[in-house]
């Protein structure tokens, strides 16, 4: 179980408990917090689920892999800490969490 | 259809509780939708999603409560009614009315249809032995993934993406897979000849085997299927049997109330019927798009979604969302197809990257417009031609074909 802090782009912050187990855009769709939309549900083909991941977090989530990578590309705004939620596996290490939405995820 | 700003009051009621259903029912309380809802599905369980039933569900990775596109809470928290295990069986538009097969009625201001479709049965003898199997559901999935394992021998028919799907799953999980398909090649109605090559040597690379051109013309077996039987004579031997053939528009309900329908009910961009007051979203819907300018029914995740968006911005009065470009992908194995488009009047094609390298592109152009990419493993073929496609820029043909440009410079 992680403790997620997601922030909208107008500053607006949702906390919710998310499952071990689930994506960090999973814990966003699943507890109705707007601003990642997941069109594709996680398969890694929409690029619409990007946050940015709080700098103090970049290094506990892991890399983008080479599929993430080339899809982010293609996204608005896209900042080095950029990640497609639906590829960041939450753990009890990312209890804390902080991520932010962009503005839009078209 | 005329231009309506419709109450945001009012009872919407949504007819299916599918993709498009569910999705309606969430943007319609996010827009600030302040009236009732009441979203009534045939399944007895909430909305989700259905492209990891012939993955993910078979390989014991999902299962409904993963897959529910928002927990069972979230309806009941919203003030949306959540009917499970019910079908409409009559619209009456004159009184807008609903009845339903418990036998209550519903009275809408606003209706929402989004029934879907439902897989194509074949009418041969043997269809209805058991272990002759659809996947659409939750339970299909739950039924085949029981049917599957080392050992087993399944039969696929249809090699279109459930077919292929299905397939590849079952490869992963030990059983025998043979795929029987009526045309000459492999995702014929979706795909290019030469995906079509690729897809049939990757899965024959992973041991499946395939029947093409062939006729299914019966299921044999007693009390339980052993064998497919082909127009040939020749009996495929299996324990168990996916039909994956296509999917027909559950429109019956729409056709009945004299609602416009063309193997689909008829919308306009607003997802509006030919009655103001009805909407249609989903598998069950026939659309303009106005890329192509034609109207089709599309059978895609995607489309459920942006069709979910139409409707419910014209019931709060928000503006049309801009029109996309119609996408779809299918997982098998470590492919990630990834297709925009529709190549209806394309007249060439360029291929970029090598197939044998497992990360390619085919483009297929019309003059030197991009109308459909079909993408394997490789995302900025799949991105850019996407916007390519709506924004109609025309391309060189052989910078597209060079792998050495990248496709950001192609588009320049």
């Amino acid at each position: 179980m992680a403790k997620i802090t997601y922030i909208e782009h107008d500053g607006t912050k949702h906390v919710v408990d998310v499952k071990t187990g689930l994506s960090v855009m999973e814990g966003a769709v699943k507890n109705n917090i707007p601003g990642i939309d997941a069109d594709c549900g996680g398969a890694c083909a929409c690029a619409t689920c990007h946050v940015y991941v709080d700098e103090a977090w970049v290094s506990k989530t892991g890399e983008r892999s080479a599929m993430e990578e080339s899809m982010l590309d293609f996204a608005e705004g896209v900042e080095d800490n950029s990640r497609l939620s639906c590829q960041i596996k939450v753990t009890d290490a990312l209890d804390g969490l902080v991520v932010r939405m962009p503005e839009s995820q078209h | 259809m005329t231009d309506q700003t419709a109450p945001t009051t009012g009872h919407v009621v949504i007819l299916g509780a599918g993709h498009a259903g569910g999705t309606a029912a969430a943007l319609l309380r996010q827009y600030g939708f302040a009236g009732p809802i009441t979203l009534v599905g045939e399944e007895p369980i909430p909305p989700y999603q259905r492209p990891p039933l012939s993955k993910a569900w078979l390989k014991g990775e999902a299962d409904a409560e993963s897959l529910a596109l928002k927990p069972l809470e979230f309806y009941a928290e919203h003030d949306i009614d959540f009917r499970p295990g019910v079908r409409a069986v009559q619209l009456k538009r004159s009184d807008r009315t609903v009845v339903l097969s418990d036998g209550s009625t519903l009275s809408y201001d606003i209706l929402i249809l989004a029934t879907g479709a439902r897989a194509i049965a074949l009418p041969i003898p043997g269809a209805d032995l058991p272990g002759v199997m659809f996947l659409r559901t939750a339970a299909d999935a739950e039924q085949l993934k029981a049917a599957v394992g080392p050992g087993k021998t399944l039969a696929v028919v249809g090699g279109g993406y459930i077919g292929l799907e299905v397939a590849a799953s079952g490869r992963a999980l030990g059983a025998e897979v043979v795929v029987l398909e009526r045309e000459s090649r492999l995702l014929a109605r979706v795909a290019c000849p030469e995906l079509s090559d690729f897809f049939r040597g990757y899965h024959e690379k992973h041991g499946v085997r395939f029947e093409l051109g062939c006729s299914v013309v019966g299921f044999e077996g007693e009390g339980h299927v052993t064998g497919v039987k082909l127009a040939s004579g020749q009996v495929v031997p299996c324990d168990a049997v996916v039909v994956g053939v296509g999917a027909h528009p559950n429109d019956e309900l729409a056709s009945d109330a004299g609602l416009e329908t063309a193997r689909g009910v008829v919308v306009d961009l607003d997802a509006r019927t030919s009655d103001p007051a009805v909407f249609a979203i989903g598998d069950v819907a026939h659309r303009p798009m106005p890329i192509y300018d034609r109207m089709f029914r599309m059978e895609s995740v995607p489309n459920a979604l942006e069709q979910a968006k139409q409707a419910a911005c014209a019931i709060t009065g928000r503006p049309r969302p801009p029109g996309e470009c119609p996408w779809q992908w299918s997982d098998q194995y470590d492919l990630k197809l990834q297709i925009a488009g529709y190549a209806f009047d394309a007249d060439g094609i360029v291929v970029r990257g090598d197939p044998a390298s497992g990360k390619f592109a085919v483009f297929h152009l019309k003059g030197d417009q991009v109308q459909a990419v079909e993408a394997i493993n490789a995302p900025p073929e799949f991105m850019m031609g996407k916007q390519l496609i709506l924004n109609r820029k025309p391309v060189d043909k052989a910078k597209l074909a060079d792998v050495t440009i990248s496709m950001k410079e192609v588009a320049a």
